[in-house]
């Protein structure tokens, strides 16, 4: 007896995409409802859901005959993606456009969830920060277009650090400075998950290694510039420099302790200046300050985060949808996400000197994003993650030795990506 | 042998007990309680305070409780509460009524088979609700029931029904069956006699089986947390995935107020029935 | 009770055999519907599951970049997770993968499973003792325990996830900078602790209904014997108390191999130190692999089942036979006044605390 299951409707998906034959209803969706306008709904995280809330405010107030409805998903990574992996599993059109994480577009593009921005849907991209547009890209496709960035951030303590530190050498130099006031030099994520993903390929870019190569496939992590990245890692925090109970931390963990001025140094996101000039607990309020993360000779290459919205392929109304992420790329609602501390991905918001004047860290950011990477773009993002924060894990935080664990992170993506 | 008999007896092996047993019976109230009633003081608390040691309720206020109904972060723990609530009440519903045929069967009635049958019975209720999760997320994504009451409802009996026989055939066994023979001789058709006599003794015990598979799904957290959406989702999903403003940041005080909230019905519940609810877990299984 | 007493006695003594007469047809009609809905909600899942893990999971074609239907795999996918072998033959898991936590989550759930069963049986072995002694409070007592069962374990992860905080009440109180969420042996033994608080109150509850279940005169004539309370104890208490002792601690058992809730929420993720049997399912799930989840869930439930199989064989539980109450004979048979015992162990049973509560 056949049964109806997802594996066989994601082929179906998939082949029908493939050989582009229509069969009514059944079509693939890729050439469908292109000039298609009426209502659209987008789907959100909650948490972030609220940046959107006035862009959608002033869209509806333009397009009577188009409205946007807000659709808020759960608030952590995990749920969202379940909910909209449920819903596209369903060939489900209840989600126009979607907002993904950066890492996520890979894989719902391959399973042939999102209209592909060609033809009548090309978006331009030329005003965007570019690596942002590559988070965003597929097999030489663009499948999604950029809605705001994120990059981690060295947040250094201006009571103890005149200058920020251009080079990990420099960092490490403060390691007396730090000592004497009883501190931890360098705070950041080093727990067993995604964050240490994120740490991991930060190190591995800043050494001039890379994770994959260009295809999002072939491991190259066992290059010696990417072990010599997370070396450095496992040195500093073999000997202290990085403080050895971040084997713990989180983004939270680091942000509670950076505020309780436990840390000189401390890589985080953006939201961190937010918290620690806000926080009333805050104890290092005006005497902080950020920059670039580093590298071996120079600024470093932080990893990317974000948000990438997505077309539905069976939307009705890809027409409304497309003009719609358009519209969030409008000057003045990149503007407006600056203005919540949600760093937009159009580039000359980040010289606007207002703003700066405004939000002082947004140099810093820039410079921070120019020099960003994507995390690997490929459709086992899950795997390739853990396969990496689970051998840095090893090597770091376990002492094994890296080349070992270099190697082993090598098979596991290889064998995460199914070759 | 009487009571009487044996009191005096008890008293004296029982002399000589004193303090130890008194500071072992404290030694587990305190171990019992003082991690529930941690998480009282701190649902009370200040947020500032939250780490705060001092033992006894300081700086009390109700604004996590605030925060913790508040839909703003994508909780929303009434809805929560509500749906645990029809979730719980069609499952147990759906479990007593077809369980208590077959516990009436396997109390009163002789047939072969019955040790197959209650094979079968011990066998699913071991069975580990992992090996649901696959082939049931699948079915339910394909048929669109992900995000339904159904979806939560229809998993759950998969525990809570052999529960409900497991329980309830060790009460119903020991029911006194010939007041129903009585009313056979006296005329009554089987039916009858169950239904006038046999059925209004038995309800105290259906009752309490009632209870006991209401709270384990109450509890269900592994089948919930992989086949529901938020808008079905019950509280023990909402509790674990509860979030603040801030995704880095794990609110704990909120998240204690909204299992403050949860748990504090259910405590007083289970003491209500308390002496229901001992006999129903101890009936399945404890017997001589 | 001597109306107890009398009503009990039917029991042992079959009734008249007329009464049976056409039970096999009603009783198919009683049992059937429940049987129907069984094989559906657990049945149909079962079967859907084993066909599906001789499939093979979706395909990436590297040429086109999408995903493609897989064909039929055969035994392929329970020999990667036994062999550990992620296509370079056995072996050839490296860490960083699912298949390499496979071991490691069968040893986690043993470990878990042995501890905490252990743990707890000790521990409620003590805490019936008490609860059966004849002490002022013991309604404080009996309503205590029953607290800790009450609280949903998703509740009680979040509880202790938050005592065992880098910032909580633990560290703060013992000045130790513990990670109690992220260190292998810490959040272990996090673990432990939350597992054994929520479930030894139940523990302890079967136990005491078992104690309950033993009749006093067997105490009385131990005594009369000149027998010591440790002869007390080992001799009557331990033998008499054995048999509802081995359900209790079959039943633990059980459900300590499934064990999902308390580290799944505790450790916040499902890769972790303390992933558990049922966790790494969920993960695989979680990656997209439903045939090799399917694989993998069809190893945990007959891992499960030969536990359960191992317990009721080798160390003769005889659960059936405890819930088939017609051929109930374990116990109380070895008393020897076999009909007293069982009159006073049945009322213990139904209602334990009429028989101990009232004073």
């Amino acid at each position: 007896m056949k049964r109806r299951t997802s594996a066989i409707a994601l082929g179906a998906i998939a082949a029908l995409v493939l050989s582009g034959c229509s069969g009514g209803d059944a079509d693939g969706g890729t050439e469908e409802g292109l000039d298609g306008r009426g209502p659209i709904s987008f789907a959100m995280g909650t948490n972030d859901a609220g940046k959107l809330q006035p862009i959608i405010e002033a869209w509806n107030e333009e397009n009577p005959d188009e409205q946007v409805s807000l659709v808020e998903l759960p608030q952590e990574a995990d749920g969202q993606r379940d909910t909209l992996v449920q819903s596209l599993q369903a060939e489900s059109s209840d989600y126009d456009v979607m907002a993904l994480d950066v890492t996520w577009t890979a894989e719902f593009a391959a399973n042939g969830w999102l209209q592909p921005l060609e033809g009548d849907l090309e978006l331009d991209t030329s005003g965007l920060l570019p690596a942002t547009v590559d988070s965003a890209t597929y097999v030489d496709t663009l499948y999604a277009a950029p809605q705001n960035t994120n990059a981690q951030l060295l947040f250094y303590r201006t009571d103890i650090v005149d200058e920020a530190p251009t080079t990990w050498d420099d960092l490490l130099g403060y390691r007396d400075a730090a000592d004497a006031e009883d501190l931890d030099l360098l705070i950041m994520q080093l727990q067993n998950y995604e964050g240490l993903t994120v740490q991991t390929t930060q190190a591995i870019n800043s050494w001039g290694g890379a994770v994959v190569d260009a295809d999002g496939q072939t491991p190259v992590v066992d290059s010696p510039e990417a072990t010599a990245g997370i070396q450095a890692l496992a040195d500093a925090y073999e000997n202290g420099d990085i403080a050895q109970r971040t084997n713990g931390f989180t983004e939270e963990q680091t942000n509670l302790a950076f505020l309780a001025g436990e840390a000189v140094f401390a890589y985080n996101w953006p939201y961190m200046y937010d918290t620690a000039t806000s926080e009333p607990t805050s104890e290092v309020g005006d005497d902080f300050d950020v920059a670039a993360i580093v590298g071996p000779d120079g600024p470093g290459a932080s990893t990317l985060g974000g948000y990438n919205n997505g077309i539905n392929v069976h939307s009705e109304n890809k027409g409304t949808a497309f003009d719609f992420i358009q519209f969030i790329l409008s000057e003045e609602n990149q503007r407006g996400f600056a203005q919540e501390s949600f760093p937009p991905v159009l580039a000359s918001i980040y010289e606007d000197e207002a703003l700066i004047d405004e939000f002082p860290y947004l140099p810093a950011l820039q410079e921070a994003l120019e020099n960003a990477q994507p995390r690997p773009v490929t459709p086992y993002y899950a795997g390739v993650s853990r396969a990496i924060a689970d051998n840095a894990y090893s090597a770091i935080v376990e002492g094994r030795p890296v080349d070992e664990a270099v190697a082993d992170m090598s098979s596991a993506i290889t064998s995460a990506t199914g070759n | 042998m009487t009571d009487t008999a044996e009191k005096p007896v008890q008293r004296r092996i029982r002399t000589g007990e004193g303090w130890g047993t008194y500071v072992s019976g404290a030694v587990i109230v305190l171990g019992c309680l003082l991690p529930f009633y941690w998480m009282m003081v701190v649902a009370f608390r200040d947020v500032g305070y939250t780490f705060s040691t001092i033992p006894w309720p300081t700086h009390v206020t109700f604004d996590n409780f605030v925060a913790a109904l508040n839909t703003s972060s994508g909780n929303n723990m009434l809805r929560a509460i509500g749906n645990s609530l029809v979730i719980s009440a069609v499952t147990t519903t759906a479990a007593v009524l077809l369980g208590v045929t077959v516990s009436y069967a396997l109390a009163r009635l002789k047939f072969a088979g019955k040790g197959f049958v209650t094979g079968i019975i011990l066998a699913a209720s071991m069975f580990p609700g992992v090996a649901l999760v696959t082939p049931l997320f699948q079915l339910f994504t394909d048929i669109g029931w992900i995000g339904t009451y159904q979806a939560l409802v229809i998993p759950n009996i998969s525990f809570a029904l052999p529960l409900t026989i497991y329980t309830l055939t060790a009460f119903l066994h020991d029911l006194p069956w010939e007041l129903e023979e009585a009313a056979r001789v006296d005329g009554a058709t089987r039916g009858q006699a169950f239904r006038k006599v046999i059925l209004p003794l038995a309800a105290p015990a259906v009752f309490t089986t009632a209870i006991l598979a209401f709270i384990a799904t109450w509890n269900e957290y592994l089948l919930a947390s992989q086949l529901s959406r938020p808008n079905v989702e019950p509280v023990t999903v909402a509790i674990a995935r509860f979030s603040g403003d801030n995704p880095y940041i794990q609110p704990y005080a909120a998240i204690m107020a909204a299992g403050t909230i949860v748990t504090v019905p259910l405590v007083i519940m289970v003491l209500i029935f308390q002496r229901r609810i001992v006999a129903g877990l101890t009936a399945g299984g404890v017997k001589s | 009770m001597s109306d107890s007493a009398k009503t009990r006695r039917t029991d042992a003594e079959p009734a008249p055999t007329r009464r049976w007469r056409g039970d096999r047809a009603s009783a198919a009609w009683l049992i059937a519907p429940a049987m129907i809905v069984l094989a559906i909600v657990i049945g149909y899942p079962i079967v859907s599951a084993i066909i599906q893990s001789f499939s093979q999971d979706r395909i990436f074609n590297e040429q086109t970049g999408f995903f493609e239907e897989g064909g039929f795999a055969g035994l392929q996918n329970y020999w990667g997770w036994l062999m550990q072998d992620c296509g370079n033959g056995i072996n050839s898991c490296p860490r960083g993968t699912a298949g390499s936590q496979f071991w490691q989550s069968i040893g986690v759930t043993f470990f878990l499973t042995g501890v905490t069963v252990v743990i707890e049986v000790l521990l409620g072995f003590w805490i019936a003792i008490i609860m059966g002694r004849n002490l002022w409070g013991r309604g404080l007592l009996r309503a205590a325990v029953l607290v800790p069962w009450a609280i949903p374990t998703a509740v009680t992860a979040k509880l202790w996830a938050f005592i065992f905080a880098p910032q909580g009440i633990v560290n703060s109180i013992t000045g130790l900078d513990t990670q109690w969420t992220t260190g292998t042996w810490e959040l272990l033994t996090a673990v432990i602790i939350a597992d054994v608080w929520k479930t030894t109150p139940f523990v302890a509850l079967l136990i005491l209904a078992g104690l309950q279940m033993i009749p006093k005169d067997v105490y009385d004539a131990a005594k009369m014997d000149g027998a010591t309370r440790w002869q007390q104890f080992t001799k009557v208490t331990l033998p008499l108390v054995k048999p509802a002792l081995l359900v209790a601690i079959l039943f633990r058992l059980l459900d300590a191999l499934r064990m999902y809730d308390l580290p799944a929420i505790m450790q916040g993720n499902t890769s972790g130190p303390a992933t558990t049997m049922s966790m790494l399912v969920t993960a695989t799930i979680r990656e997209g692999q439903f045939a090799n989840a399917s694989a993998l869930s069809t190893i945990v439930f007959l891992i499960i089942f030969a536990c359960a199989f191992l317990m009721v064989k080798g160390l003769g539980v005889n659960a059936v036979d405890q819930a088939q109450p017609n051929r109930r004979k374990v116990g109380a048979g070895k008393s020897k006044k076999g009909t007293s015992a069982d009159t006073s162990s049945t009322k213990a049973v139904v209602m334990p605390r009429e028989d101990a509560g009232g004073k």
